[in-house]
Parts: structure tokens; C-alpha cells; sequence
């Protein structure tokens, strides 16, 4: 079931667009700000109320790959995984990662706290390798900064 | 005209045409995959490319893909060249790194375009070294087997099940080298056009599940050219034997009719052929022990022919050439139409416009040009499949045209898509309840049959004031009648379409009103019958009693012997009448190839071949005579064509013993020197002596194997093959290998194209006619309006009676047709019996969604759970036509419905 | 030196906000086109600008603008600016959207009405969080202050502006695959033609513009076409927003006069290589541009001149190859994205980008076979412009060919040693 509150954010973008579906990315991104990810049933019900099927509306969002149909943990870590962040080192950064919370990409922790998931370039090249954790961007990251910046997610 | 040149060679060709079509046409092996003839072109699958030189004297040219250019005059071209040659290879292997490679296991091997297409490309040596991805498979109910991992991701499933045939439960999932093809979940496929994508998919992904469950591959299928017998448009279908046993039906492309696609009752809807439900031997039910042979069937036979009074009963699904046996047999005067008097009497209204000749029948193909459309009381996806799809792409086709307005060839279908966007050309639609063409429609009206009619008398009335015009009419229904009436005389090609199945004789006058207020000189309206069945057609133009008429005649004592041709009565009218006539008959032969109500009460049961092991023609909604070609000879010696017997019977009846029986002469060429109207219909297949090169046609391709084996459990000595006495068809692998004429293709091989798309090779150019024209003669030619005669019996104003429902039969395409429900996947999908009530209604019967409701007609008592639709307009209810359970009923009916107390 | 684009824009202060910029002579293009100018009169000093596309394919400007049908004045328009900077080792456009939102929100509005589009959006993508809020604000103070909205400055011109933001996908860049994207659908190419210009969102003439493009169109409307190419040092008008990243001492973006050179890019502005570093070729424009190396250092970062070195100038950022990496696992790394943001429509760029990464990972964990080159350079030529749908693919081929070209020793040392030589140097495990 929509929220009310849902519903009217979705309203908000329907009245945008010439036809009702073309507003299903952002009814999508809605729902996921409110809930985290797009379970099945979610999915059904933007459907319904966006007027398409259910497949047809899957196949919008399994094509995005920010648009998260499994289950994320509290927190996402997304690390650029791309060239100038290779050439200076991401994969140190994912090692270290990979030691303190025990996912690799794909994966979430135990406790729910974290999901990691590799990143194209976050388009600050200059200050390689960087990261995102929900919306919140971190550059020139090392080993040793990465601690600190873990420790604000709970 | 363009001249091209395809490796130094010049061509004459269509200037604009689509350049890979052209070279098909050409004769070209040019392979493909994402490209379709009936859906155009994307661009994906980079399969088609070719060199394109900047002009004679360019010798470097750069690669382009074939199907997304246009024809244009001196382009220089070349498909041999050696870069274009192995990209397209290249192409192929790029394709194949991730495909199973398990065509030993695979049901498309042996008639795979991806296969004719590595073949073609010359890609044999693998250099892909690392893991194969692997996927899931779905199940998508009864019809569909699914095997993601030999996709090759062209696009064409989703394109045909989405954008073509409007199909909303199966997508591309995913991105880059994941991209899925399925549904969201495991579920039964609903569209009703799902079993083409057998055929549209290059690959073993989507395969025939039914044909699955006996499995054959093609090189091993006796194949027949032949008609669907499920519905009234008649589209041609190949239908393959092994074994005995029917195994498969596959689109045969009719460019008038078909095209490239039939519905899922037309594919699936086979089995009955082999069903367990069949008569097996004539039964004498006066003897013991019942089971006869045939000589004690011709002495007893003979005997009560040459001693009786006997009257026929025809069949709308019995061929042309049986229902004219039994007419030669028992007299004209003696021979009736196995259907009710209403049902006639609606046939008798088609067939007197028809034969006045002012308005236009159109094909199948042309309701695809249509620019405005009325339907008229027809829920089109149920009962006429094939129309709602062809309605489909007319709804789409002026928006996709418009594209042309910015120079977007009309192969190019994305492009296409993306400038029309949403927009559609104008359908009305009047009918009780929602139908499934809804989506498409700019108006639907849910009405009474009476007040469809008036409706439809009201636009014509706008149209032409001379047309009589509806009293009491109210002035929201008079706007929207106004607003019809303007769309349809602005449109270039309007197309009304009526039909027999609500039974309101109103609503087919109300239709031709409109066709005739709109057809002027030069433009003529068109008009589209839906009828019930395969050959309802034929049998009305015989234009002889229906079955009042004949219970009538048994009661007057005129006669005390019926012979019924495969056809269930009880099918026809209510029941307490068809009780009543067969209450009647001293001697009741039946002849038929299924056990049924009627059959069950013959004294003198006859087994009959079904349509695949008898041949004969049929005449199809529009007034095209087409015929069907037997494609076994049955082990069951007693399978034989009712004409057979029948004729045999009149032999009897003149005298001659059995010893002595010839066989029966050119029937078809007898009916149409009896009856006019038939003239032509003899000519549809070449006759029994046709020959090319002084050889036969095969019905088996030449790599059908096991000949010599098939029967060796057996008999070691391989049986001299069956001989087909009736048809210029063989029953062997010899004969003639070339394209013979359009109505006897057994199937569709050429020389490297083994799948279905082997077609290409059959036509004038790609997308057109069989060479030398398509299958079927029209046997209404158009005739000058004699004048302009409107019809008039305007129903009054429909109301709702206190106490009295208005019941309606709604179709539905898996479960109201009697022979395809012997199909386990049809019957899957047929829906229970209901109940559909409106809203309002069911809250004046204090009753709920699936409650029982008892509900009364006639004679006849239900219970049926409680289904609302709350569109339907107060007073009328509707239950599903003829679904197992609810025969029986004479249509129009009137109910009486008490909510059961529970 | 002038810096048009960002002579405004430090770090060290927020982003200009409407009084900001109006105070430094903001929106005055926007009155000067609306209330002298015809569209026709502005699209020809753009085209007359020589201003080419700096989203990659440096295509004129003004040209482009000039293929929209201007006679069905009914027909709805749009333009779209392409705000989706997903290229590799690109950075340039951030700064623009970030620092200064209303001079792309000007450069819109008169663009806009060069063609007579009355919506316009800007496709943003999802990472640019704080973009996001900062041109949300912008839009509303420019409707606000009436220079979005109806009859803005009382010209009869209307505008309505609206931030989209995507889900990811870097195919979305791509111009048309874009529009499906803005429709609500998947980011799958279309092919052209029919162009934009003529069928694009929801199938009416559009323009898709890049940030920095369209940034450009205020400076050229109030400076005119000549002061815009006296800016330029090389071939191509205007300045470049040029950015370097790597292991270089002071990796970042500067504003300077077309044509710079490769070597003055990284010896003045990025400080050199960092000690212990060698340079050994560079990606000059993103991710999908052919590698410069050494003997390039004097080119002049300018469309003409990068092309007549082999490569292309694409968005200007630089990514460099230094001598600590390995140049196959770099190219890896590269493939690897492309075959992942691959939209899986064509047959080549979806099976073939797999494969040269699978490829490309054998040998840098070496498993390669000198058979492999040839595989590799099949599809250098395979996936080349034309015979792909789309520019991805042809575009994912020019570091592997070039790569190929310039490091083929490497390659085949991998081969050769069944090992990365540079092994030893890494630590932390293969991913892929
Ligand atoms: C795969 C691919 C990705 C692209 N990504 C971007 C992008 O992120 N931003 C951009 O401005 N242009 C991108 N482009 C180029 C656009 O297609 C288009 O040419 C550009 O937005 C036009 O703007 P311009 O004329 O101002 O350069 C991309 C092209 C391709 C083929
Ligand atoms: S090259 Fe083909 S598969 Fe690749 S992104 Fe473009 S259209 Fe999609
Ligand atoms: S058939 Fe031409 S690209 Fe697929």
C-alpha cells in the first residue's frame, strides 16, 4: 500500500509529465526514499497506481542500477570503482572495507548497517579515490580517514 | 524505381523500400535477426550488416546495417565483401559465446533461425574461452516453454508480444550482458497471441509447449496445408502429423488473411484430433454388441436409406463438400442448417447485404488500414482473435504514418514509436461489458444489444438522414452518435464491424445502415462480419431451412429419419427444443469424430476424420472459399470424411450395392453447378490431377527420416506409403521441391532457411503474396449498389424489466469454442461459469462478488457464482458463452436470478 | 586571461546565488536576447561563436540549434541540458553546476529561446547530491525574480524549467538514450535519424546541450562571437574547462584558453608528475579517448589538434598513466565499466565488451595468450563508429586499441612472464 504521503509526492511528478508512466522513475525513486529499496510488492503497487504492469514497470527498474529491487542495508557505500580512482588506489580502500565490515561488493552486513556496492566515477577525479555513503561524499580517502568516516553511520 | 548494385551486379528495385527487404527479395541470403517483416526494423543485432561504397569508384565502402537504410537509386553495395562477411560472422560468434550450443536437445533444431543463421555466416570454430552465463527459466502456463539461456537478446519477443499484439506480461529485464526476457514472476503468459512467439523467436527460447508433449522435429512431420476451425475468419494454418497422432500447428502466412500470426486457440486448439474422446468404429445402437464394421454399417444402412424419409442436418463447422453430401443425399428440400432459426435468421440479414452489393467486405489484411473503426456488439479479442490483432495495429498505424512527416521510412520502428508516442487513431467500441481492445479505444459504451443497435441507427441517421433514425434517443447517446458519425466520414477507410455473437438482428441492420450512409462513389465503408464459426458462412449461403423448420417437418410426419453432420445440437438452441426434435427421429445417424450430447443419442453413430485427416473447403466470414488438406491418413480406417460416407449413402440410395461403390466425383464442382453463388469456390486448390514437372507434391520434407523404421516394431517390410486419390499432395518425401501454388505449401523450407522465416522465400517480394497470388477466393464479387436501401427495424428503447434479466453470452476465446477445449492448456484457461452482474444490480439483489446466484432460463437452472462488472448497463447480466456447463441455452435469453441463501 | 565560465566560482565561497550573480552582471544575456534579439539572431552568434559541444563529440553548436523546425510555432519544444557527467575520470561540469547554477539556468533560458523550446530540463545524475540542492534553489529564485515562468520580462517568451534526476547508467549521457530515460523508460539509445532536433522527448524537436556548452551561451550573447574565439589559443573557440587526475602533484580543473598543451596542463597547472612517478600516457578526454603519451606532450588540447594525434579532446579531463600502474589492468579497469554500462541493446557492444574484459583480466592475471591480441584487435575493429547502435561501444575501443598500440610490450610481457610485472608493487587482491 501507498502512503498518502507517497501519493502525494507521486501526484506531484504525475503532473509533470504528458502521460502518467513517464513519471515512473521518479515514482520509483520515491518510493525507495521512503522504504530504502523496491520490494515486489512495492513494485506492484507503483504499478497499479502508475497505471502500468508490473513487468513493464520492472523492466524500467532493473534496468537503472541505483534503483535497488533486493534489500540494502541502513547505510550505502559506494565506492568509485573507476580509472583515476584505480590509479590511486580504490582497490587499498575496498580491501580495507572488506576487512572491517566483512561484505564484499553486493553484500550487507549482518547487522544490517551497511551495503557496499561499486560505484562508477563519482566525478571527483581530482581527489581520488573517493567514496559516497547515502549522500554524503568523501574524497582523498585513505585507510585511516575511512575509520573515522565509517564510525558516523550507525 | 532505384537501380542498385550488389557486388558489381545492377538490380531494379523499389526505390524507399527497406534495403535488407530488398535484398531478400533479391534472393539474397542476407541473415538477420532483430529485424521482422511484420514489425521492421531496430538495429540491434548488427546482423544484417553490408558494405555501402560511396560510389563505383570507392573500393574501401564502410559497413552498414541493411535493415536500417532505405533503397535509394545508384547506391553501390556489397554483401560478399569480405569485411561485411566476417563481421557478420563475427556477429554470430559474438551471439554464440554465451548460447548453449544443445540443439540435440533443443526443440527449435531443425527449424532454427539462429541455426540457418551460424550456418549462413559460415562461424564454426569457438573462441570464447571462459564460463557461459546462465539464467532461470519461467513457467508461462500451458502454451510457452521457456529456456532463457539460448537467448540471443534480439528483441523480437517483446517486441511482437508488447508492441505488436499489446501484450503487458512479458518485458526485457535488466541491462548490458544480463538482459532477461520473461515475466516479473512465473505465470501464465496471458495474451492471447503468446504461441507466435514460437515462431517469432529465432532461437529455442520460447518453444511450443503442446507440440513438446509429443515431440517431433520438423524434417519428421507429415505436414498439410490446412484452415483453423476455431472461429470464422479462417486463417491458414500448417498442421504436422507423426505417429498417428496431430502435433503441431504453425502459422501458414496468407497475406489476405493471417499475415504472419494466429491466435493461441487457433495453435494450441488441435488436440482434440487426438483426444481419447473420439468415435472409433460405427456403433449401431440397436444391436449387440453396438461397435460395428463397416460392411454391417452398409447393410443396415442401406436398408434404412432406401426405406426412410430422411432429412439432413448441416454444420457451420462441417466442410462445404460434407454439408453437400448430405444435401445430395437427402434432397435439398430435405436439408437443413444445424442451427437455430435465430441464428439463421441472422445469417439470412449478412448474406442480403452481402448480396446487395453496396457495401465493402474487407480481408483480414485490409481492417489493418482501417483509419476510423465501430464496433458494433463484438468483443473482437474472444470472438474473432485474429481481428482484435489486426484492429490493434490499424488503431496504430495513422500516428506511426505521421512520422513520415520528418522523413521516418515506414520500416523504421522505433523511430516510429518514439515520434507517435501515445497517440492512436479513433475505435469506438459499443458492448455490454469491458473488452480487452478498452485500452485502445477513444469511446466505449456499455450497452444493451437493443440500445447498441439504436446507437448504431443513430449514427447512421447522422450520416444520412434518409436512414431512419431512433426515437427517444437521449442527448448524451445523440453527441456521442454525432461525434462517431464525424470521424467516420472524415476517415479515408472506415470500417464498421457487427457480428452474430450477441444475436441481436438489429445491431448487423444498424451496421450496414452505416456502411451504406458512408459509402459514396468512390469511397466505400467497409463492413466486418464476426460469425461463430468455420464455415457458418458456407452453410448460410446454401441458404436452406434452419432447425425450427425441421422439427416442424419431423412433427408433420414428413419424415422420420435424421442424419446430423458433426454437429452437437445442443450447441444450437435451447434444449428443451433440441430434446423435442430428437424426440422425433425414429432413426438418429450421427456422424462425427467426437462423442457429444447428440451423439449420445443416435441410434447410428458414424466416426468421422477431423479436419486433419479429411479435406475440404471452407468459407470464412469474409466470402473466401479456402481449403483444408488431410495430412494423415489415419490408421483408424473408419476416420473417413463425412463426404465419403455420405456419398457412399447416396450411392445406396440409388441402388447401388456396396460392392459397387465408386468413389465420390469432384463434389465442389458439383456444388457450384447447382449452386451459383458457390462458383469459384472449385477452384481454390488445384485439383487432384495437378502435377508440376509430372510430380506431386510431398507433405514430407526430404529429410524426413524413419521411414523404414517407423513401423518396424511391427512389420518389418516397409508398407507401400498411403495414397492420396484427392489431392495433388503425396504422402511421401517424393516429389516436387520447388514453391508450388499458394494452397498446397505443405510448409515452408528453403535451400539454408529451415525456420519459419524460410517464408521470405515463398513471397513476391518480403511481406507480400505468395508467389502467384495468396490462398482463397472471394466468392462475393463486388457488384454495383443496387440502391441505397436502408434497413429498418429499430428496436424500441431498451429497459430494464422488474423481475426479468436481459442475459448475454460473452465470449471467450478459451472456453466457448467446442473442439479446442479438448486442448488441456485451452481448458486451463477457460474460465469457470459465472455470473456477470453490474454493481447497481448486484446491490438491488443484496449480493456480492462469488456468491451463488440461481439463475433461471427457461427450462434450465444454474448455480453460478457472482462476478461484477460494473460497467454493465442495469438489467443485463451476462454468462460465458457455451463453456462447459452452460449449453443449452436459446439465445437472446431472459433470466430469472435469486441470490442463493447460504 | 579570461575564465568566463568560472571567474566566479572558489572554493573557498558558497555557490552564487541570484543576488550574487546579478551583482556580477548576471542575466544580463537573458534581457539582451529576449528583448533585442530574434531566436534567429541568437542562434547565428552562437553558431557564428564557432562554440562546439563540450559534452565529447564537438559537434557547432549553433548548428545543431539551426536543424530544429522553427516554422510550427505550436509545437511544443524542449531543451535539455545533459547534466549526467558519468565519463571516467571527468569532473568538469560539477563545478559549473555547483558553483555557479544561474549562469547554466541563463545560458538555458536564452538557448531556449534560440530554438522557442518552453520547457526545459536539466538531466542530472543521481551522485551530484549537492548540485541538486543547489539548482533547486536556483530554479526557484529564477522563478521568483520572473526569469523563468510566463512572459518572462515581458518578452511573450514562457519557460519552465525542471531538475530531473537519474538512477544511474551512464548510457543515460548519451543524448537520445537520455530522452527514453526522461520518458520514463529504458536508457536505451535511439538512432539518429531521425534526430532530436527534430524528434526527441516525447517525440518533439529537443536539444541536448552539455553543462559547459550551454554555460558558454550568456558570455557569447553580451561578449559576441569574435571576443568568444579571440579566447581561444588553438582551433577551436572559446576556453576549455581542461582537469587532470593521477598520480600528479596538484590533480584538478582550470579554465583556460582553448588549445593549451598536454604538457603545460601538467607541468604548470597539475605541478608535474608526483616524485617517484613517470608519466606515461594519458587519457585526454575521459575514459573513452584514445592515450596520448609522451611524444604527444606538445598537442594542443584543442579538438582539431587532439584528433590529428589520434585521439580525441572528449570532455578535456585528463586521466594519466603513470609508471606504477599497470597499463593492462588500467585498460581492465576501463573495460570493465564500459561492458558493465553497456545498455545491452546492440549485439557487439553487449557480448563484445565482456569479452575484452575477460580477456583483458586473463592477462593481467596471467593467463593470456598471444592469440588474445588478435581477439582484442578484432574488437578494436569491430566495435568500431557505425557498426555498434550507439557511440559507447566505438567509444570503449580507443583506450584498448590505443593501449594496444602504445604498451604492446607490456601486453605481451603478461603473456610472455604468465604474470602482471607489476604484481609485486600491488597489494590488496583482484577484484575481477
Ligand atoms: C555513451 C555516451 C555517454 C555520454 N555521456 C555524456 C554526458 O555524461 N554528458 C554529456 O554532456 N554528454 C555525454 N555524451 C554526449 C551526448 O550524447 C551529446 O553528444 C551531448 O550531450 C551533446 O551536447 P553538446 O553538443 O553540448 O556537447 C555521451 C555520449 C555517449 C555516446
Ligand atoms: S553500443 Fe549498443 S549496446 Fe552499447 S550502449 Fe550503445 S546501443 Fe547499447
Ligand atoms: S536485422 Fe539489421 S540490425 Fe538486426
Amino acid at each position: 500500500m501507498l502512503s498518502p504521503k507517497e501519493i502525494k509526492r507521486l501526484d506531484q511528478e504525475i503532473a509533470l509529465v504528458p502521460t502518467r508512466k513517464s513519471a515512473c522513475i521518479e515514482a520509483l525513486k520515491i518510493i525507495q526514499q521512503h522504504r530504502g529499496w523496491v520490494s515486489d510488492e512495492s513494485l506492484r503497487d507503483i504499478a497499479e497506481y502508475m497505471e502500468m504492469s508490473v513487468e513493464e514497470l520492472d523492466s524500467v527498474a532493473t534496468f537503472y542500477n541505483l534503483i535497488f529491487r533486493k534489500p540494502v542495508g541502513r547505510n550505502i557505500i559506494l565506492l568509485c570503482d573507476s580509472i583515476s580512482c584505480y590509479v590511486m588506489g580504490y582497490k587499498k580502500i575496498y580491501q580495507h572495507l572488506q576487512d572491517h565490515l566483512h561484505i564484499k561488493f553486493g553484500e550487507t552486513t549482518a547487522d544490517a548497517r551497511f551495503t557496499l556496492l561499486p560505484n562508477a566515477c563519482l566525478g571527483c577525479c581530482d581527489h581520488a579515490p573517493t567514496l559516497m555513503i547515502n549522500n554524503d561524499l568523501y574524497k582523498d580517502l585513505t585507510n585511516d580517514n575511512l575509520d573515522e568516516i565509517l564510525k558516523e553511520y550507525r | 524505381m532505384a537501380v542498385i548494385y550488389i557486388d558489381h551486379r545492377a538490380y531494379e528495385v523499389k526505390a524507399g523500400k527497406n534495403l535488407l527487404e530488398t535484398c531478400l527479395t533479391l534472393g539474397f541470403n542476407l541473415p538477420y535477426f532483430c529485424w521482422h517483416p511484420a514489425m521492421g526494423s531496430v538495429g540491434a543485432c548488427r546482423q544484417c550488416a553490408i558494405k555501402l561504397f560511396k560510389d563505383k569508384d570507392d573500393t574501401q565502402g564502410r559497413l552498414m546495417m541493411s535493415c536500417m537504410e532505405s533503397v535509394k537509386d545508384n547506391m553501390y553495395l556489397s554483401i560478399n565483401d569480405p569485411v561485411a562477411k566476417s563481421f557478420r560472422s563475427q556477429v554470430i560468434e559474438w551471439l554464440m559465446t554465451n548460447h548453449p550450443h544443445d540443439c540435440a536437445v533443443c526443440d527449435e533444431g531443425g527449424s532454427c533461425h539462429l541455426q540457418d543463421m551460424t550456418v549462413m555466416t559460415g562461424h564454426t570454430y569457438r573462441r570464447f574461452q571462459y564460463p557461459k552465463r546462465t539464467y532461470k527459466n519461467q513457467y508461462l502456463g500451458p502454451f510457452i516453454n521457456h529456456e532463457m539461456n539460448r537467448c540471443i537478446q534480439c528483441y523480437r519477443c517483446v517486441r511482437f508480444y508488447k508492441d505488436y499484439a499489446g501484450g503487458t506480461d512479458l518485458d526485457a529485464f535488466a541491462a548490458h550482458d544480463h538482459i532477461y526476457f520473461g515475466r516479473a514472476a512465473d505465470g501464465v503468459l496471458e495474451n492471447e497471441f503468446s504461441g507466435n512467439l514460437a515462431e517469432v523467436c529465432p532461437t529455442g527460447v520460447f518453444t511450443d509447449k503442446s507440440l513438446k508433449e509429443h515431440y517431433t522435429r520438423k524434417w519428421d512431420m507429415t505436414m498439410a496445408p490446412s484452415i483453423c476451425q476455431h472461429c470464422s475468419l479462417g486463417c491458414n494454418i500448417i498442421a504436422g502429423e507423426r505417429y498417428g497422432e496431430l502435433r503441431q500447428i504453425t502459422n501458414r502466412f496468407n497475406g489476405e488473411v493471417n499475415g504472419y500470426f494466429i491466435c493461441d486457440k487457433g495453435r494450441f486448439g488441435y488436440e482434440f484430433v487426438n483426444s481419447i474422446n473420439r468415435i472409433q468404429q460405427p456403433i449401431i445402437r440397436t444391436k449387440i454388441p453396438e461397435a460395428v464394421d463397416k460392411n454391417s454399417l452398409y447393410d443396415y444402412l442401406k436398408t434404412v436409406l432406401s426405406n426412410r424419409t430422411v432429412i439432413g442436418i448441416g454444420s457451420p463447422r462441417a466442410s462445404l463438400e460434407s454439408n453437400f453430401a448430405l444435401m445430395q443425399l437427402v434432397g435439398k428440400g430435405n436439408f437443413y442448417q444445424g442451427v437455430s432459426e435465430t441464428d439463421a435468421q441472422l445469417m439470412r440479414t449478412i448474406l442480403h447485404t452481402l448480396n446487395a452489393g453496396h457495401v465493402h467486405i474487407p480481408s483480414l489484411k485490409e481492417t489493418e488500414i482501417a483509419d476510423a473503426i465501430l464496433v458494433l456488439g463484438e468483443d473482437l479479442t474472444n470472438a474473432a482473435p485474429l481481428l482484435a490483432l489486426t484492429v490493434r495495429q490499424a488503431v496504430h498505424r495513422k500516428p506511426l504514418e505521421n512520422a513520415q512527416q520528418i522523413s521516418v521510412p515506414p520500416w523504421h520502428d522505433t523511430a516510429r514509436r518514439e515520434f507517435a508516442q501515445e497517440e492512436k487513431g479513433p475505435l469506438f467500441i459499443a458492448y455490454p461489458t469491458k473488452t480487452k481492445l478498452e485500452a485502445l479505444a477513444a469511446n466505449c459504451q456499455y450497452l444493451s444489444p437493443d440500445e447498441i443497435a439504436r446507437l448504431g441507427f443513430a449514427i447512421a441517421n447522422r450520416l444520412d438522414n434518409t436512414a431512419p433514425a431512433p426515437q427517444g434517443v437521449d442527448e448524451d447517446t445523440l453527441q456521442i452518435a454525432q461525434h462517431i458519425a464525424n470521424t467516420l466520414k472524415q476517415a479515408e477507410r472506415p470500417l464498421i464491424i457487427c457480428g452474430t455473437s450477441l444475436r441481436n438482428e438489429a445491431i448487423l441492420k444498424a451496421a450496414a445502415n452505416i456502411a451504406c450512409a458512408l459509402g459514396t462513389e468512390d469511397k466505400k465503408a467497409s463492413l466486418f462480419y464476426v460469425m461463430e464459426e468455420c464455415n457458418s458462412m458456407g452453410l448460410a449461403m446454401m441458404e436452406v431451412p434452419s432447425l425450427k423448420q425441421a422439427t416442424e417437418a419431423l412433427k408433420k410426419k414428413e419424415a422420420n429419419t435424421v442424419i446430423i453432420l458433426e454437429n452437437d445440437l445442443y450447441r444450437r438452441d435451447a434444449k428443451s427444443a433440441i430434446d423435442d426434435f430428437l424426440e422425433q427421429c425414429e432413426e438418429l445417424i450421427v456422424l462425427d469424430h467426437l462423442h457429444h450430447e447428440t451423439s449420445n443419442r443416435a441410434t447410428v453413430l458414424i466416426p468421422v476424420g477431423t479436419f486433419a485427416e479429411a479435406e475440404g473447403t471452407l468459407v470464412n466470414n469474409e466470402g473466401r472459399a479456402q481449403c483444408f488438406f488431410q495430412v494423415f491418413a489415419p490408421k483408424n480406417e473408419n476416420f473417413r470424411e463425412s463426404w465419403r460416407w455420405l456419398d457412399e449413402f447416396r450411392q445406396f440410395k440409388q441402388g447401388i450395392s456396396p460392392e459397387d461403390l465408386q468413389a465420390p466425383g469432384d463434389l465442389m464442382m458439383e456444388m457450384a453447378a447447382s449452386m451459383p453463388q458457390f462458383k469459384g469456390a472449385e477452384e481454390v486448390a488445384p485439383s487432384a490431377d495437378f502435377r508440376i514437372s509430372g510430380q506431386k507434391i510431398p507433405r514430407e520434407p526430404h529429410r524426413y527420416s524413419g521411414r523404414t523404421a517407423m513401423l518396424a516394431n511391427i512389420q518389418v517390410s516397409e508398407p507401400k506409403p498411403p495414397e492420396d486419390h484427392d489431392s495433388a499432395l503425396s504422402y511421401t518425401m517424393e516429389g516436387y521441391r520447388g514453391i508450388p501454388p499458394a494452397p498446397l505449401i505443405p510448409f515452408f523450407w528453403a535451400p539454408g532457411w529451415n525456420s519459419a522465416q524460410s517464408v521470405n522465400k515463398y513471397q513476391e517480394e518480403v511481406g507480400g503474396p505468395i508467389r502467384g497470388g495468396d490462398t482463397g477466393k472471394r466468392l462475393f464479387p463486388e457488384t454495383p449498389a443496387i440502391e441505397n436501401a436502408f434497413l429498418n427495424t429499430i428496436p424500441p428503447a431498451y429497459k430494464a424489466s422488474p423481475g426479468e434479466w436481459l442475459v448475454v453470452p460473452l465470449q471467450h476465446i478459451f472456453g466457448s469454442e467446442e473442439l479446442s477445449i479438448y486442448t488441456h492448456g485451452v481448458a486451463e484457461r477457460a474460465p469457470h461459469p459465472y455470473i456477470a452482474i453490474s454493481q447497481q444490480d448486484a446491490n438491488d439483489l443484496n449480493t456480492r462478488e462469488y456468491q451463488l446466484m440461481q439463475v433461471t432460463i427457461g427450462t434450465l437452472n444454474y448455480e453460478l457464482p457472482v462476478m461484477i462488472k460494473k460497467e454493465l448497463p442495469h438489467g443485463v447480466v451476462g454468462i460465458p458463452y457455451h463453456v462447459s456447463g452452460l449449453i443449452g441455452i436459446a439465445w437472446p435469453a431472459k433470466g430469472i436470478l435469486k441470490p442463493v441463501m447460504t | 586571461m579570461e575564465k568566463p565560465l568560472t571567474q566566479h566560482i572558489s572554493s573557498n565561497h558558497p555557490w552564487l546565488n541570484l543576488k550574487d550573480y546579478t551583482n556580477v552582471g548576471g542575466y544580463q544575456a537573458v534581457h539582451r536576447a529576449l528583448k533585442s534579439m530574434t531566436p534567429e539572431e541568437v542562434t547565428k552568434i552562437v553558431q557564428d561563436s564557432e562554440l562546439k559541444g563540450r559534452g565529447g563529440a564537438g559537434f557547432n553548436t549553433g548548428m545543431k540549434w539551426s536543424f530544429v523546425p522553427m516554422d510550427d510555432v505550436r509545437q511544443t519544444k524542449y531543451l535539455i541540458t545533459n547534466a549526467d557527467e558519468m565519463e571516467p575520470g571527468t569532473f568538469k561540469d560539477r563545478l559549473l553546476l555547483e558553483g555557479n547554477p544561474h549562469q547554466l539556468i541563463e545560458g538555458m533560458i536564452v538557448s531556449a529561446y534560440a530554438i522557442q523550446a518552453n520547457i526545459s530540463y536539466i538531466f542530472l545524475r543521481w551522485a551530484y547530491k549537492k548540485a541538486a540542492r543547489i539548482i533547486e534553489e536556483a530554479i526557484a529564485e529564477a522563478y521568483a525574480a520572473g526569469y523563468l515562468g510566463k512572459d518572462i520580462l515581458g518578452s511573450g517568451f514562457n519557460l519552465e524549467m525542471h531538475l530531473h534526476t537519474g538512477v544511474g547508467r551512464y548510457i543515460c549521457g548519451e543524448e537520445t538514450a537520455l530522452l527514453n530515460a526522461l520518458e520514463g523508460k529504458r536508457a536505451i539509445p535511439r538512432s539518429k535519424p531521425p534526430f532530436p532536433q527534430v524528434s526527441g522527448l516525447f517525440g518533439k524537436p529537443t536539444i541536448v546541450n552539455n553543462v559547459e556548452t550551454l554555460c558558454n551561451i550568456p558570455h557569447i550573447v553580451n561578449n559576441g562571437a569574435d571576443w568568444f574565439k579571440a579566447l581561444s589559443m588553438g582551433s577551436d573557440a572559446g576556453t576549455k574547462l581542461y582537469g587532470i587526475s593521477g598520480q600528479v602533484n596538484k590533480p584538478g580543473l582550470w579554465e583556460l584558453p582553448m588549445g593549451t598543451t598536454v604538457r603545460e596542463l601538467i607541468e604548470e597547472h597539475a605541478g608535474g608528475m608526483k616524485p617517484g612517478f613517470k608519466f606515461r600516457g594519458a587519457l585526454p578526454g575521459g575514459a573513452s579517448t584514445d592515450f596520448l603519451v609522451t611524444e604527444h606532450l606538445d598537442v594542443k588540447m584543442d579538438y582539431q589538434s587532439v584528433a590529428a594525434a589520434g585521439s580525441r579532446l572528449g570532455t578535456g579531463t585528463m586521466v594519466i598513466l603513470d609508471d606504477h600502474t599497470c597499463p593492462v589492468g588500467f585498460v581492465h579497469n576501463l573495460e570493465h565499466f564500459f561492458a558493465q554500462e553497456s545498455c545491452g541493446w546492440c549485439t557487439p557492444c553487449r557480448e563484445g565488451l565482456p569479452w575484452t574484459e575477460k580477456i583483458l583480466l586473463s592477462i593481467e592475471n596471467g593467463e593470456g595468450r598471444l592469440e588474445d591480441l588478435e581477439l582484442l584487435e578484432m574488437h578494436t575493429k569491430y566495435l568500431g563508429p557505425g557498426n555498434t547502435f550507439c557511440a559507447l561501444a566505438p567509444g570503449a575501443m580507443e583506450p584498448l586499441q590505443s593501449g594496444l598500440k602504445y604498451f604492446r610490450a607490456d601486453f605481451e610481457k603478461h603473456i610472455h612472464e604468465k604474470k602482471c610485472p607489476w604484481d609485486e608493487q600491488r597489494n590488496g587482491s583482484h577484484l575481477y
